[in-house]
């Protein structure tokens, strides 16, 4: 930072700073000293901090549309995506930016443990940052139902069936996620509040954290032996490492603008339970998991989705209390090291089983690619609005031809309603007129104008309706009243 | 590095500034031709209340409601459907056959059998809808005007 130059600018940075200490805070964020000097290899922290704030903008644009209930979210996506002005475009950087956030977390995570930064006293860091992996996955997971189309559906069917299989408390876990036995509109509600609320206070929180234990314990440095690394020199974070984590950041905005704009984010048709012969596949971050349920049943099942990841994930957490010795080298510390990859290189491996599986089988390829065909149909398709049941004899009069349109009018004018019901179909103890439009026109005609037997008994008047009003009324009851109930 | 946060932070603010301002700006959709009635049936000298049945399309929804137009004869014996609502806060205008005046309820603004204002609050008489006779039908196109204004103005 450059000395200020005296003069009225300096006079009210000078005022700012006696009475909100910026130059306090600013020293904070960026004198902190890099052991070794800054390095490309550190910018992925800044990085997913660059997309959380894509995501938080684009997530909050997205809410200005979107309605959390099965009746309303597909219509609101697919009007976002078909109608409102970029929408496609903003919804893809959300989506693409969970991806891309997934990867950031994931090679973040690797360089951490190569590095063996957990060491020295970062075990609070360590773990804030383990726990932010599985809120974010758990992000990913809630965000993923919320469009309502075919695949999100499915997929989270799979999944939340998934929680079902843990011992004791996995059928309460479903059915409390699902709000019920079934998905439904209590579903997408959970996950809204949890995708839009919960998580992300959660993801807040620990991301205070997370940054505090790191200027707590200072940055690491790289991987040497602790008296090589207390000879290397320091600099300020300020401005090299700044300029690389934003060079960084600018390049993964604009790889997510490019995605965005090239490759579309598409909305398949509405999710439909019936539709039994729908093949689900996960995101891609889900497939190896997605994959390794397949090797797993009977009592077996209880190895392959509690005790095995639980294990994996106590590891990961626990590995700074494990590998306790100051030596950071990675070659110095083969059984870590050699943990990682083998963990890292099974996860891969069944990710690329489970896509190769799918493209071996002709069956689900074929139906797989005529799942993906229909979605992009749906979605190059024109915007439908969603059609509102209107009240009353409106909502009879919208389905039918003018003539019998008017008709439904006169019926609620001339007080037809208000024995026979709104619709003529006589609800809460009305009259019902169901079945009544078999007749022929020239009968019910009649029957209008002189009322018969149980007619004249239940008090109904002859109609004085003109007889081209009378031919509307009948035209109504003909169209809409043609089917016994 | 201020320069490209902010010519970055220019190019991101497009489309979500597009995004959320919509769809303000969009063009307006010309209205659809709603059938009122048989041209033949209005035959009354008075005017006559018909009920039309309008779509709105409002963001992702659509829904059909029940709006109310007079069917008059306008200066020279012609047919015309004029809006129900009145040019001054918006009530629904209703005709009095002992008066043969429309007469607004709400602040008693008067307009003649054809619309035409005869006194009171209104800024102007009531406001005709554009209408065609096509197979002998009556149709007319359902407008929204703005209030409060002397010259007449089209708002959806």
């Amino acid at each position: 930072m450059s000395a200020p130059a005296p003069g009225r600018g300096s006079r009210l940075l000078r005022w700012l700073d006696q009475r909100a200490g910026w130059r306090g805070v600013m020293h904070e964020a960026l004198d902190e000293p890099v052991p070794g000097g800054s390095r490309w290899a550190y910018v992925f922290g800044s990085g997913l901090l660059f997309i959380l704030v894509n995501q938080i903008v684009t997530g909050i644009c997205l809410a200005f549309y979107y309605v959390p209930s099965a009746d309303h979210a597909h219509a609101t996506v697919g009007y976002m995506q078909k109608v409102v002005w970029g929408g496609r475009f903003i919804r893809g950087l959300h989506a693409y930016g969970s991806s891309l956030m997934i990867v950031l977390l994931l090679l973040h995570l690797a360089q951490t443990f190569l590095y063996g930064a957990y060491k020295n006293r970062r075990e609070l860091l360590w773990m804030a940052g383990c726990v932010l992996f599985l809120l974010v996955l758990g992000m990913g997971f809630t965000g993923y139902l919320l469009p309502w189309d075919r695949r999100a559906y499915f997929a989270t069917a799979v999944g939340t069936n998934i929680l079902a299989e843990v011992p004791f408390v996995g059928g309460f876990l479903k059915a409390f996620l699902r709000a019920g036995p079934d998905m439904g509109t209590l579903t997408l509600s959970r996950f809204y509040v949890l995708h839009v609320f919960v998580i992300p206070a959660l993801i807040f929180v620990l991301i205070a954290a997370h940054v505090f234990f790191f200027r707590q314990a200072g940055a690491a440095g790289p991987p040497l032996r602790p008296e090589e690394r207390e000879k290397l020199p320091t600099e300020p974070f300020f401005p090299m490492q700044v300029l690389k984590d934003f060079l960084c950041g600018m390049l993964l905005i604009l790889g997510l603008f490019l995605l965005s704009a090239l490759r579309p984010v598409t909305l398949g048709p509405i999710a439909s339970p019936a539709d039994s012969t729908y093949v689900p596949r996960p995101e891609w971050y889900y497939l190896p998991a997605f994959q390794w349920l397949k090797y797993w049943s009977g009592s077996g099942i209880l190895v392959g989705i509690v005790v095995i990841p639980l294990l994996l994930f106590a590891l990961l957490l626990g590995i700074p209390f494990l590998d306790r010795s100051p030596e950071r080298r990675p070659r110095r510390r083969l059984l870590p090291v050699l943990g990682l990859a083998l963990v890292g290189v099974g996860v891969v491996s069944l990710g690329f089983q489970s896509a190769w599986e799918d493209r071996r089988d002709p069956a689900v390829h074929a139906k797989l690619a005529a799942q993906e065909a229909a979605e992009e149909e749906y979605n190059r398709a024109p915007f439908e609005p969603r059609e509102l049941a209107p009240a009353g004899a409106a909502a009879v009069a919208a389905k039918l031809s003018p003539a019998a349109a008017k008709g439904a009018l006169l019926f609620e004018n001339e007080g037809c309603s208000g024995c026979h019901g709104a619709s003529g179909h006589g609800a809460g103890g009305l009259i019902p007129l169901d079945g009544i439009g078999s007749q022929p026109a020239a009968a019910l005609q009649a029957l209008l104008r002189k009322p018969q037997g149980k007619m004249v008994e239940g008090g109904m008047e002859p109609s004085r309706l003109s007889d081209a009003e009378l031919a509307q009324l009948v035209a109504f009851l003909r169209e809409a009243l043609k089917d016994k109930k | 590095m201020a320069a490209v946060s902010a010519a970055v932070g220019l190019v991101m603010s497009v489309p979500v500034a597009r995004f959320l301002v919509f769809p303000l700006f969009g063009s307006r959709r010309a209205s659809d031709w709603i059938e009122v009635g048989d041209a033949s049936g209005f035959v009354s000298p008075g005017p006559m209340r018909a009920e039309i049945l309008v779509r709105r399309v409002d963001g992702w929804v659509a829904s059909t409601a029940k709006r109310a137009v007079w069917v008059v004869r306008r200066e020279g014996g012609q047919l015309g459907v004029l809006s129900d609502v009145c040019p001054h806060l918006g009530c629904g205008v209703p005709w009095r056959d002992d008066e043969k005046i429309f007469h607004c309820p709400c602040h008693h603004a008067k307009f003649d059998p054809s619309g035409r204002l005869l006194g009171g609050p209104s800024p102007r008489s009531l406001d005709p809808l554009p209408i065609k006779v096509e197979n002998g039908k009556l149709m007319v196109q359902y407008q929204i005007f703005r209030n409060l204004v002397k010259t007449r103005e089209v708002i959806g």
